[in-house]
């Protein structure tokens, strides 16, 4: 038992995954290499390498794996016969495992749920495509398919289907938009020509990626804070120097160091504070009190969150901050008096 | 796993799917190499090595060549270990590339990638770099999404701790669970509350501790009929009462509350506290005092509530809190 879980660990660290927790094991990749050279005849080993997030040389390894297995019942043959001279890799010979393994339920379901994911967001430029795929997936994994259906993926309060229907029509035209934009930190409605990127979808919210011209910057724009846009009749022209936001840093939105630095102190009934914005330290209080810290460009936003939280949420620093909130409230309340 | 290990396996593999007759424990030992000479020693790895390949998803059978066969023997039928034929057209492919991108949870990004291996080892052409101007995700980063997944997925009923607002202690709870749902980004999971007797719904971020298995697989029956996507819409959106609310907005603010305004005009001379030029009058409506009044505090001396009362109190005891 003890070789076995050594064994295990040293394997996960030798693969190198395409991304994070997306490790293949060596045998079901090893099943899957045969057939996947079978069914495209010749194929590069370059290529092979990438497809299966693998170096050249892990690659080169498993082939030999494979073309060295031998049974030797009745008599001792070969059942793999395979060759990768000049980087070209040919299967002449693969007895019984030409073809892969089925679908298990937890690969059938990820993909499914995946692809009907895809489904719910409107203004897609081929929902047909889509539903092709999913008919025939769900035909080849055939029972291990069922359990997807227990998982949905709704998405029905993300924005209105004309703004993600125009967002979407720019993005496939590579036009610039017009936005009026909604920012609710400061309460203002924006004027902006963007140049559009992406259209992501992050926790139920879909953000459009652009080149802003105004800021001259990436920013992301909140769908359901579109107030109005326009496609233009200009084409898109975003900057070669204009990275993408990595979607899979788990944050989308990342405070820099020059940003102010902020303290709240919040009460149990405003604990969602903490779990809604990035906070950089929490620290607790007892009784469910908390007291955070947070980094942003803007303060604005801070103010208008302290009034609405009242006595559940208290500005700790900047102390100017703080007097800010107290002088706002004190004149918002002259006006019941 | 180590390299002989591997190979032992894989010959393993090849050796039961080419044959059509089962084969005896002692067959398999003759026809595949690496097994120790000592039958017990033989038997053991024996043992582990079909628990390996039944983790795998390897479909390994038992079963005799004939009725008069005494030591049963194992082989793969190649019709429930092949993968049925699959070809997709480019657009198609495009599409399962970005679906095997949308799970961001480790076990369901390593599920999908397996997925999309052998649909790859199939012939299908699915790049992952495919640029279709649209990146969905899904998290799924709450820790009872795993076991949650599983129960659903293997009919088992489960407990845990589920922490409601305003209360100290977790409450335990037992469910047979009929489907989990993401409504909007927040993950949810419905079925039958047992120790309630009726269908329930809970979100997965107040699930608190872990989530234990309390049945066996196969022992939740999901009722014929049931949507759990409906489950969580009308638990999630209690009808809105649609009170109305009449406010005083300073021009040129308060852009959020105006979107969903019914009516929204200058105000005259004579309305409170100052009205006439600088002021409109908008009429909105609201379900839940608390959380609108919320809201309007936010937008400070910016907005009047003139009604209804319980509103305008709210909101006063709002900034008074703030004040504090």
């Amino acid at each position: 038992m003890n070789s076995r879980a050594g064994g295990r660990r040293k394997a996960s660290g030798q693969e190198r995954p395409a991304r994070p927790g997306t490790a293949i094991e060596r045998l079901p990749r090893l099943l899957a290499l045969v057939p996947y050279v079978i069914s495209r005849k010749v194929v590069g080993l370059a290529e092979t390498a990438a497809a299966f997030g693998i170096s050249e040389n892990d690659l080169v390894d498993d082939l030999n794996l494979l073309w060295c297995v031998e049974l030797r019942s009745p008599d001792p043959y070969c059942p793999i016969d395979l060759s990768y001279e000049g980087g070209e890799i040919t299967v002449s010979q693969a007895e019984s495992i030409g073809r892969p393994l089925r679908l298990g339920a937890d690969e059938a379901s990820a993909l499914l749920i995946a692809l009907r994911t895809l489904a719910e967001i409107p203004g897609q430029r081929d929902d047909s495509a889509l539903s092709r795929v999913i008919a025939k997936l769900e035909d080849a994994a055939g029972a291990a398919g069922a359990p997807s259906a227990q998982v949905a993926v709704q998405m029905d309060g993300m924005a209105p289907a004309d703004v993600q229907a125009q967002v979407a029509a720019a993005l496939r035209e590579r036009r610039r938009l017009h936005l009026s934009y909604y920012v609710p930190g400061r309460d203002e409605a924006t004027e902006r020509d963007v140049d559009p990127m992406r259209l992501l979808v992050v926790e139920g919210r879909a953000y459009l990626e652009a080149w802003c011209r105004r800021a001259e910057a990436v920013r992301l724009f909140r769908l359901d804070r579109v107030l109005a846009l326009e496609v233009l009749d200009v084409a898109a022209e975003v900057p070669a120097a204009a990275e993408h936001v990595d979607v899979d840093s788990g944050q989308l939105f990342r405070p820099s160091p020059d940003d102010i630095e902020v303290e709240l102190e919040l009460s149990d009934a405003a604990r969602w504070v903490a779990d809604y914005y990035p906070c950089e330290e929490r620290t607790d209080l007892g009784e469910g009190r908390l007291r955070v810290r947070l980094r942003t460009p803007d303060t604005e936003w801070v103010r208008r969150l302290a009034l609405r939280l009242g006595e559940d949420g208290k500005v700790v620093s900047p102390p100017e901050l703080a007097d800010q909130v107290r002088q706002d409230a004190a004149e918002a309340l002259a006006h019941y008096s | 796993m180590s390299r002989q290990k591997t190979e032992r396996l894989l010959s393993l593999v090849v050796c039961l799917l080419s044959s059509r007759r089962y084969l005896t424990a002692a067959q398999i030992r003759a026809a595949v190499p690496g097994y120790p000479e000592a039958f017990d020693a033989f038997k053991r790895m024996f043992e582990r090595d079909k628990d390996e390949l039944r983790e795998l998803g390897i479909p390994l059978e038992i079963g005799t060549n004939n009725p008069l066969d005494e030591e049963p023997g194992y082989r793969i039928p190649r019709q429930a270990y092949e993968l049925p034929e699959i070809v997709l057209a480019p657009d198609e492919a495009a599409m399962l590339g970005l679906a095997a991108r949308v799970w961001q949870r480790a076990e369901m990004a390593g599920a999908a990638a397996g997925g999309l291996l052998k649909l790859r080892a199939a012939g299908v052409e699915a790049e992952e770099t495919a640029q279709l101007g649209i990146e969905p995700r899904l998290s799924a980063s709450e820790a009872a999404f795993g076991p949650l997944w599983q129960a659903v997925r293997d009919s088992r009923p489960v407990a845990f701790g589920y922490q409601v607002p305003g209360r100290a202690a977790a409450q335990r709870r037992n469910l047979e669970p009929w489907g989990v749902v993401n409504r909007n980004g927040r993950w949810y999971v419905v079925g039958l509350d047992r120790d309630r007797g009726a269908e329930r719904v809970f979100r997965l971020d107040r699930i608190d501790g872990p989530v234990s298995f309390t049945g066996p697989p196969g022992s939740v029956n999901v009722p014929e009929g049931t949507d759990v996507r409906d489950s969580v819409r009308s638990w999630g959106g209690e009808p809105p009462t649609g009170r109305a609310a009449m406010l005083q907005v300073r021009t040129g603010s308060g852009f959020g509350l105006r979107r969903r305004a019914i009516s929204d005009q200058p105000a005259p001379e004579s309305a409170a506290p100052n009205g006439g030029p600088g002021w409109d009058l908008v009429q909105a409506t609201f379900s839940d005092v608390g959380w609108y009044a919320d809201y309007i505090a936010s937008f400070g001396a910016d907005v009047v509530v003139l009604e209804p009362v319980d509103l305008r109190d709210a909101v006063i005891r709002r900034l008074k809190g703030a004040l504090a």
